[in-house]
């Protein structure tokens, strides 16, 4: 669904924060409540990713691992870019709920920004692993690594359509105070996105392969 | 919340905003100043920030206490993310719980599969 039709349906009551009340079984929103069902379903994706890669992470057929191109200071400054786009995703939506509508833009922009520059930082990193002897198909380590990672900066790529979605969104006045409820829908898609990176940096990246 | 809201909802909203005493309907609390959220991201980046100088390992020799040091750590900003960032800490439980059945189902399964292959072996 796009982000202007989810702020389209999203013409509930609200108060003063921005917050709906919803006419449902539950009293629950249940476009938020789908939301929290997809990102529960997006553990297991991630967690076959994940397990694929430490299953695969030894497998070099003779050639270079992943493990031993990491750019581990590199990677820690894309981690904590990641880390703040998660701040401004919260301002973002704490300025829309108030009805300060020019600060929840700025807010919605820096994130896609910070966003943009993680994916900035991975094309960086896949180039130099290309570079370095370590592609795709070089093995079965790099090839559970390219997908993990590619799957991620997938996800964060979305994540910056549905910001950009939301700013044009509100640059046009259709996203305002009333339906905030549509920013923290994306932007809990985008706080899954930098829990997933944790576990990634973790995991992957900080935990020695051997 | 409005009271204009709160009229048109069915019971369980109801109570939920006459007495507060259902916490799967609690749905519309309040949430904390963008300074609370400043300062939770503060945490955020001293944690990742110890994370990696675990990393540079010549500095200061973790052993046998880095792998569960680094979890530890994963597993904290992740709780910071989940309860604050990601509203858990004050929207409704039925959200966590939705989101807790599939984290666990994944750490579980993916578990059972990692010793079948004999990834701790």
């Amino acid at each position: 669904m796009s982000a202007e039709a989810v702020v389209a349906d999203q013409g509930h009551a609200a108060d003063d924060h921005g917050h709906d009340e919803h006419a449902t079984t539950t009293g629950l929103s249940h476009t938020k409540l789908a939301m929290w069902v997809f990102l529960g379903s997006e553990c297991l994706l991630f967690g076959g990713l994940i397990s694929t890669y430490l299953l695969y992470k030894t497998r070099g057929n003779g050639r270079t691992l992943p493990t031993d191109v990491f750019d581990i200071p590199f990677t820690s400054v894309s981690s904590f870019v990641l880390l703040m786009s998660s701040l401004t995703m919260v301002l973002a939506l704490s300025a829309v709920s108030r009805g300060e509508d020019d600060a929840g833009r700025t807010w919605l922009l820096a994130t896609a920004l910070l966003g943009g520059v993680f994916i900035g930082g991975q094309v960086y990193e896949f180039t130099s692993f290309v570079r370095e002897g370590v592609a795709f198909t070089t093995n079965p380590a790099s090839s559970a690594f390219f997908t993990l990672t590619g799957f991620h900066g997938v996800h964060v790529s979305l994540g910056i359509v549905m910001l950009m979605s939301l700013y044009v969104a509100s640059v046009k006045g259709k996203l305002t105070q009333r339906n905030a409820e549509t920013v923290e829908i994306v932007g809990l898609y985008w706080h899954f996105v930098d829990i997933v990176w944790i576990f990634i940096f973790t995991v992957i990246y900080l935990i020695p392969a051997d | 919340m409005s009271d204009t809201a709160t009229s048109e909802h069915s019971e369980p909203v109801a109570e939920h905003h006459d007495g507060h005493d259902d916490a799967d309907h609690d749905e519309g609390h309040s949430h904390p100043s963008d300074w609370a959220y400043a300062k939770i991201a503060i945490v955020l980046a001293l944690v990742t920030a110890l994370e990696v100088f675990t990393y540079f390992d010549t500095v200061l020799d973790w052993g046998a206490f880095l792998v569960p040091s680094l979890i530890f750590m994963m597993i904290v900003k992740f709780y910071l993310v989940a309860t604050w960032f990601m509203h858990l800490r004050f929207d409704s439980k039925l959200f966590g719980r939705m989101f807790t059945a599939g984290l666990i189902l994944a750490v579980g399964v993916y578990l059972v599969t990692l010793t079948v292959f004999e990834f701790w072996v």
